[in-house]
């Protein structure tokens, strides 16, 4: 029997990721990847999968899901209620949706997303060796489009019930501190700081923006005052990485995310940390955002304090 | 030997970046500085990206010290020789122009104060260097285009641009390779797909490419 997991109701934007479509982006390929990289690699330890298996990014509302087979499910990231059949499910603890079972999600107390794992992991056909799913190139499972109703998720073949009976060592301690209402986040200037001015630095590193509404898995646009240009506000295209804050003539920044495209034409003043993207992905338009400076050496070491808690350990 | 700077794009990427012109023989050495850096460094990175000139170097920071790849990088930057600008693939892509396929050819023809006829033959009429590939999967920026007839974008970006448009932005020419928001203005099509996962080789144009254009009649479009 074909183990497999159908979406009753999809949420307001539940997609398949793993840990994006890397290689291809001299082609013009968009990475894609979770907006919460730690928080997908730990469902994946709390179910036993390898940090890059397939799993369900879902959004602000959760999905309904119903399951044919017994299966051993972990939640992590933003904090819903969970139920799993009849009984309340933990957050970050793996716990077993058994056949014929509904995985609902309900009220959600903070954080924007979470990463929905399932041991054995979420094993659609791959494109260009990647599951993740790119809105803005379409690419990847069901086309590179969010799930919806009807559609089914096969999962792949696991010993699922040894996650239960010998949880990993990661852990609730292991959660991400899930962001209310909004973050400081950590930047490396760069790479156009010379076509800034002093003051635009001061207002970066001083002043609070805002998401607006028209913000996504490609970027979120902020609002906030003006971060001024020393003269020109475009470049010769290049590369786009996640974390870039692009400023266009209008002064308003726009924070590069997950789904981005591979390139740009716009002036980039700095770039979020990676141990800051994640708390970066959990933010929602209303939120706030504060950057704050900081130096390759302290990147560095943010980055060994932030992902200890994924590395494998022996309980 | 070609001046560059290494520059710090957060704490996973670097960027090698030249002067900031359209030039054949700098993205040539930007497309050569890619290629190298695959080869030689390939199981250390996560992926490189080209950009008119420059090329980003993308690395997982929790296995990659940002400091000792960037020494590797500019090891191999200060070993690459100016590389012969001329030396990319030929790719030949037959175009329908006009009419319903090329809606803005005669606004093309306007901005030109030429006949469609003249604009046709500007475009069809010299080679094309790709310089990136970026944007969505397989669309190539290419330049330069015959300052007679680079028209700048549109004022209004069409909502739905159909795959296979053949357009004009200032000095650059590209392929749409699929359904997509645009303000190139469109003068033709081609009936050849620069991106279809279904191809062994899925992507029509890499970064170096020669293209050449040349026109198609509609029957030889709609039977291709």
């Amino acid at each position: 029997m074909v183990r497999a997991i159908t979406v009753i109701r999809p949420g307001m934007l539940t997609t398949i990721q793993d840990l994006g479509r890397w290689g291809f982006q001299a082609t013009g390929v968009p990475v894609a990847g979770p907006m919460d990289e730690y928080s997908h690699v730990l469902a994946n330890r709390l179910v036993g999968n390898d940090p890059g298996a397939g799993a369900l990014e879902i959004t602000l509302m959760g999905p309904e899901l119903r399951s044919d087979m017994d299966v051993t499910c972990a939640v992590a990231g933003a904090s819903f209620a969970i139920t799993a059949g009849d009984r309340r499910a933990p957050m970050h603890q793996p716990f077993v949706l058994h056949a014929g079972e509904h995985l609902r999600f309900g009220a959600r107390a903070s954080g924007a997303r979470a990463s929905v794992a399932f041991a054995g992991g979420i094993d659609v056909e791959p494109v260009l060796g990647s599951r993740a799913t790119s809105l803005i190139s379409r690419m990847g499972p069901f086309d590179g489009r969010p799930l919806r109703a009807g559609d089914v998720l096969p999962i792949g073949e696991s010993d699922s019930m040894a996650a239960v009976r010998h949880p990993h060592a990661v852990g609730s301690v292991a959660a991400l501190h899930m962001p209310t209402g909004g973050a400081q986040l950590r930047v490396i200037r760069g790479p156009h700081d010379r076509m800034f001015t002093s003051a635009a630095y001061a207002t970066l590193f001083t002043s609070r923006f805002t998401i607006t509404p028209s913000s996504n898995r490609m970027g979120y646009r902020l609002e906030g005052p003006r971060v001024a240009h020393v003269d020109r506000a475009d470049i010769l295209s290049d590369a786009t990485p996640i974390g870039s804050i692009q400023v266009p003539a209008s002064g308003q920044p726009i924070l590069l995310m997950a789904d981005r495209q591979t390139t740009g034409g716009y002036p980039k003043i700095a770039t979020v940390i990676s141990a800051d993207l994640p708390v970066a992905g959990q933010l929602a338009p209303g939120d706030w955002i504060e950057f704050r400076e900081c130096t390759r050496d302290m990147a560095a070491g943010a980055r060994r304090l932030r992902f200890r808690p994924l590395e494998p350990r022996r309980s | 030997m070609i001046d560059f700077t290494i520059l710090a794009a957060g704490d996973a990427a670097l960027v090698v970046q030249l002067d900031e012109r359209i030039d054949p023989a700098l993205n040539a050495w930007c497309v050569a500085l890619s290629e190298r850096v695959r080869t030689e460094l390939g199981p250390s990175l996560r992926d490189t990206a080209i950009g008119y000139c420059s090329v980003t170097v993308y690395f997982n920071p929790q296995i990659i010290d940002s400091a000792w790849l960037e020494e590797e990088i500019c090891a191999i930057a200060e070993s690459i020789d100016a590389p012969d600008a001329t030396h990319g693939a030929i790719v030949e892509v037959p175009v329908c122009y006009g009419g319903e396929l090329g809606p803005d050819l005669t606004d093309v023809a306007r901005f030109a104060g030429r006949s469609e006829e003249d604009v046709v033959a500007l475009h069809a009429g010299r080679e094309y260097r790709v310089y990136l590939v970026g944007f969505i999967p397989g669309f190539a920026y290419m330049a330069e285009v015959d300052p007679a007839i680079a028209a700048p974008r549109r004022a209004t970006p069409r909502a739905a641009v159909p795959a296979g448009s053949v357009a004009i932005a200032g000095g650059q020419t590209g392929i749409y390779p699929a359904v997509t928001p645009g303000g190139w203005n469109v003068i033709g099509r081609t009936p050849l797909a620069p991106y279809d996962p279904r191809r062994p080789e899925p992507f029509l144009f890499r970064p170096g490419d020669r293209v050449r254009f040349h026109r198609i009649g509609e029957a030889d479009f709609q039977s291709w």
